[in-house]
């Protein structure tokens, strides 16, 4: 009984000897950022370049990002989100204005990112990376030449057409089918997109988010609601697939970091920003990402193949016709209570 | 004779049927490719990778070292608790074991949510502590089931007349009831560190600061669709189990035997 | 002398009120109060939470989780009795292992035997592959209803099989013979005495299977393509996506409710909740 009290004793202090070993005296940064959305090499790079140590968390959805921190359950240095959240959050005052003395490489980040709706005087958020929503299908097997949203309405495709388990994506696609806005708050558009919805769900094999690639990849399902990064990701590695963004529109989405409002180490997190804003760190994260940059820096040296596929490059024309989620506030329970009627069904 | 032969190849199916998966798995992992249907060559390329890889690392780093904790501390706690437990009556004690059992029965969901909203009402921040926490929640309750049946089977009079042959109360807890219980204290032990290893949907919710566990690194990782690399990592988990289990079934098999010579 | 070991307990009273007993009260609180919509939780007693949940879009996630988890444990009381019987049948030499072996893939992670499932049942996966070998058509498995079973079978399986198992081996071999000397025979022996004395064992395994499986959240998703709403997806939703944690709480009472009850039904049948369905 000794022995095995005594092993246990070692035991436990080991463990609280090692555990007190990995935060030694050193800063730490905290940070939260959508699940395989940079290169983790760059956080061992930054760390042995600072001498600090980062504490990497990751998240799958805005949504539980935002409730977390509303909640107060998360205290973060520095957040990665989409620019409908974090316009709410500067809303509600849970985002601190960013120093901008404190990241020079910010001038890299190309004008068409900035003063968009979410940030409009540009003090709380770097974008960091961009991209759009389409379908992405396998050649052999589906024909896109209607270039249309309906694609994903095909019932010869039946139980092999995968879309997003995201309510606002979507319905974005519906939405857009429908020629409504992505951002509408109009009960009866939103009634017409969620009987759609529904008509579809028969012939849905899975409403997945992130899954899709590795889906498409082994030609299990004809078609996926994508986002371009996963497109391009996804075409790498199988030729039979192909990205396409419907006529009627789209959507254009810009992910940013800001700073919320519980840090403890504002200027760290600023140094880590203006790391990543630098056009090596840009150019290791976009092989990394496989998303579209915002650094005219780094898009100087991309690979000619990525920029000739439109999934990454994405065309003028189709970025003429794309909208940008907006952070509908107090209707966004007319979106969460549809998507629950369609989930249930 | 033919009631052998069937109860034999249903067995046979039955081991086939919860093995087959974690076979496939095991085979898979060291397939060239990444195909989960096709197999194109032998490779060791996914161990390797599942080597380098940091998040698995450090949740597998995170997952035994709390398990280790959790199972010692909700261990000892349980066994005092049912020690004492043991020696109430009537309604309080109906109680306590009524309140006690409700992490065993309640849904995972629950107890995770409830954990998180107990944080948040008391600012505490996510993290090691708050996972560590939780997991000694879930798992005393399991110790004290274990231990409590060992205690009950205890003869009330061995302490008593430890005590009469001039012992004090806890030389007689040390000598005499702590080894007549200590196989519930094993079997709780083993149950709190198996449960905190396997433990999902709780971490899920109490988790923070980078801190993760397997489970939730594997569930993050399966989202997004099949990799090798988990199927690697299933195989090695297999491996140590499996040592595991056979360590075990050699230590009970000499511990019968022990018994049986001793009645001879 | 012996009335100060009571006291022993009584720190473990203070940790059950302050992590057991007040987590469940502030839940409780949760379901009775609303939020407004800015953010605010209002102490305003409602029952509102409950009313919206007496809705049959609700009360339809509600029944498909109860039928899916009573399926699932239909069809492992259906595989687990047999098993559980013929081990408790066999030579106590070899029982050891045959048990090891039914509880060794419990200590396998449940994620990576969900997993496991997602690599075989898939349109290009080791089945389907294996029926187009043999030139039959592929069926489509994962993301169906079926395959959300199968993962809830394959997953509990073991944790039905060992409580029957417990209970038959309690069993007093004495009374067989003795039903044997009174001229029963082996059906009658198994309905009339084996039967009801495993009861206890097998009203620990139903509730050890139905429990995990009504309020899983995962297997719905990997296997079955999110496409089914179950209770637990739904109180996952409310609390990570939609950030109703009224509404939320308010279905997390009414799932504890549905355990309370179970909880009164298991005390008829005199389950020990000393020691209960203890797995060793």
């Amino acid at each position: 009984m000794k022995k095995v009290f005594l092993i246990a004793a070692v035991l436990v202090l080991i463990l609280a000897a090692a555990t007190g070993c990995s935060s030694e005296q050193k800063e730490t940064l905290s940070v939260l950022n959508y699940d395989i959305y940079i290169d983790k090499d760059l956080l061992k790079e930054f760390q042995e370049a600072n001498n600090v140590t980062i504490k990497y968390d990751t998240y799958a959805t805005p949504e539980e990002m935002y409730i977390k921190a509303k909640a107060g359950a998360s205290n973060y240095d520095l957040i990665i989100s989409s620019e409908y959240m974090i316009e709410r959050m500067i809303s509600e005052g849970m985002v601190n204005k960013i120093n901008f003395d404190n990241i020079p490489n910010y001038k890299y980040i190309g004008e068409d990112f900035k003063n968009h709706p979410y940030d409009p005087t540009n003090e709380y958020a770097v974008p960091y990376f961009w991209g759009t929503l389409g379908i992405l299908y396998n050649k052999t097997t589906v024909d896109a030449s209607s270039d249309s949203w309906e694609m994903l309405w095909d019932e010869s495709h039946s139980k092999r057409i995968i879309m997003m388990d995201s309510q606002r994506d979507s319905f974005g696609a519906a939405l857009k089918l429908l020629g409504y806005s992505m951002n509408t708050v109009n009960e009866k558009e939103l009634d017409e997109a969620k009987a759609l919805l529904l008509k579809q769900k028969p012939l849905v094999m899975a409403y997945i988010t992130d899954g899709a690639p590795d889906i498409m990849i082994n030609e299990e399902a004809d078609m996926a609601l994508v986002w371009s990064g996963e497109a391009v990701a996804a075409m790498a590695e199988n030729e039979n697939l192909d990205f396409v963004i419907p006529k009627e529109g789209s959507n254009i989405w810009i992910d940013a970091m800001f700073i919320p409002s519980t840090t403890k180490n504002q200027p760290l997190a600023e140094n880590f920003i203006d790391f990543l804003c630098s056009k090596e760190a840009t150019l290791k994260n976009i092989d990394e990402v496989w998303y579209s940059t915002v650094n005219t820096e780094a898009l100087k040296e991309v690979d000619e193949e990525l920029l000739n596929n439109p999934a990454f490059n994405i065309p003028q024309e189709d970025i003429a016709k794309m909208e940008m989620f907006r952070d509908p506030k107090e209707f966004i329970d007319l979106y969460t209570n549809r998507w629950t009627e369609i989930a249930a069904e | 004779m033919v009631k052998k032969y069937l109860s034999k190849i249903y067995m046979g199916i039955i081991f086939i049927f919860l093995y087959a998966p974690i076979i496939v798995l095991a085979v898979f992992s060291f397939n060239e490719s990444k195909s989960r249907g096709n197999w194109t060559g032998f490779s060791l390329k996914w161990y390797i990778e599942l080597f380098h890889d940091h998040d698995i690392r450090s949740a597998f780093y995170y997952t035994i070292s709390i398990a280790v904790i959790a199972a010692i501390v909700s261990t000892i706690l349980g066994t005092i608790a049912a020690i004492g437990i043991n020696s109430m009556k009537g309604r309080t004690k109906a109680l306590i074991l009524n309140v006690n059992y409700l992490p065993v029965v309640n849904p995972d969901i629950v107890t995770g949510i409830s954990l998180m909203i107990l944080y948040i009402s008391f600012n505490l921040d996510f993290g090691f502590n708050t996972m560590l926490l939780s997991h000694i929640v879930f798992n005393t309750p399991y110790v004290i089931l274990s231990i409590l049946p060992k205690l009950k089977q205890l003869d009330v009079h061995m302490t008593e007349a430890a005590m009469d042959l001039g012992a004090t109360p806890m030389y007689a807890l040390r000598k005499v009831i702590i080894p007549e219980i200590k196989p519930g204290i094993v079997t709780g032990f083993l149950m709190a560190f198996t449960l905190s290893i396997d433990d999902f949907i709780i971490s899920y919710f109490t988790k923070g600061e980078g801190v993760t566990n397997l489970s939730i690194v594997i569930y993050s990782m399966a989202r997004r669709g099949v990799r090798p690399t988990i199927n690697a990592l299933s195989t090695i988990m297999l491996f140590v189990v499996l040592l595991l289990m056979i360590l075990i079934n050699k230590r009970s098999n000499g511990v019968e035997k022990k018994k049986l010579k001793r009645e001879v | 002398m012996k009335d100060r070991t009571k006291y022993f307990a009584y720190p473990y009273v203070v940790w059950i009120f302050l992590f057991i007993a007040l987590p469940s009260f502030l839940v409780l609180l949760y379901s009775i109060t609303t939020k407004e919509s800015n953010g605010l939780t209002t102490i305003h007693f409602t029952f509102e939470n409950f009313k919206k949940f007496f809705n049959p879009m609700y009360l339809n996630i509600l029944w498909d989780s109860i039928y899916l988890a009573a399926v699932s444990t239909a069809i492992c009381l259906v595989l687990g009795y047999p098993a559980a019987f013929i081990i408790s049948n066999t030579h106590i030499s070899r029982r050891s292992t045959l048990l090891f072996l039914c509880i060794l893939p419990m200590w396998m992670n449940m994620l990576l035997r969900t997993y496991a499932w997602m690599t075989i049942l898939g349109n290009n996966g080791i089945l389907n592959n294996f029926f187009s070998f043999l030139g039959l058509p592929k069926v489509n498995m994962l993301y169906t209803r079926g395959a959300t079973v199968m993962g809830m079978v394959y997953n509990f399986l073991p944790f039905m099989i060992l409580p029957i198992y417990t209970a038959l081996s309690k069993m007093d071999k004495g009374l067989l013979e003795a039903a044997d000397d009174l001229g029963a025979n082996k059906k009658t022996v198994f309905r009339k005495v084996i039967l009801p004395l495993s009861m206890p064992g097998v009203i620990s395994g139903i509730i050890m299977v139905f429990m995990p499986a009504v309020s899983t959240f995962i297997i719905p998703q990997l296997l079955g393509g999110n496409k089914n709403m179950m209770i637990g997806n739904l109180v996952e939703k409310l609390f990570i996506l939609n950030g109703d944690w009224n509404f939320g709480s308010a279905i997390s009472i009414v799932m504890m409710l549905i355990i309370l009850l179970s909880m009164s039904v298991m005390n008829k049948f005199d389950i020990d909740k000393e020691g209960g369905a203890r797995l060793w």
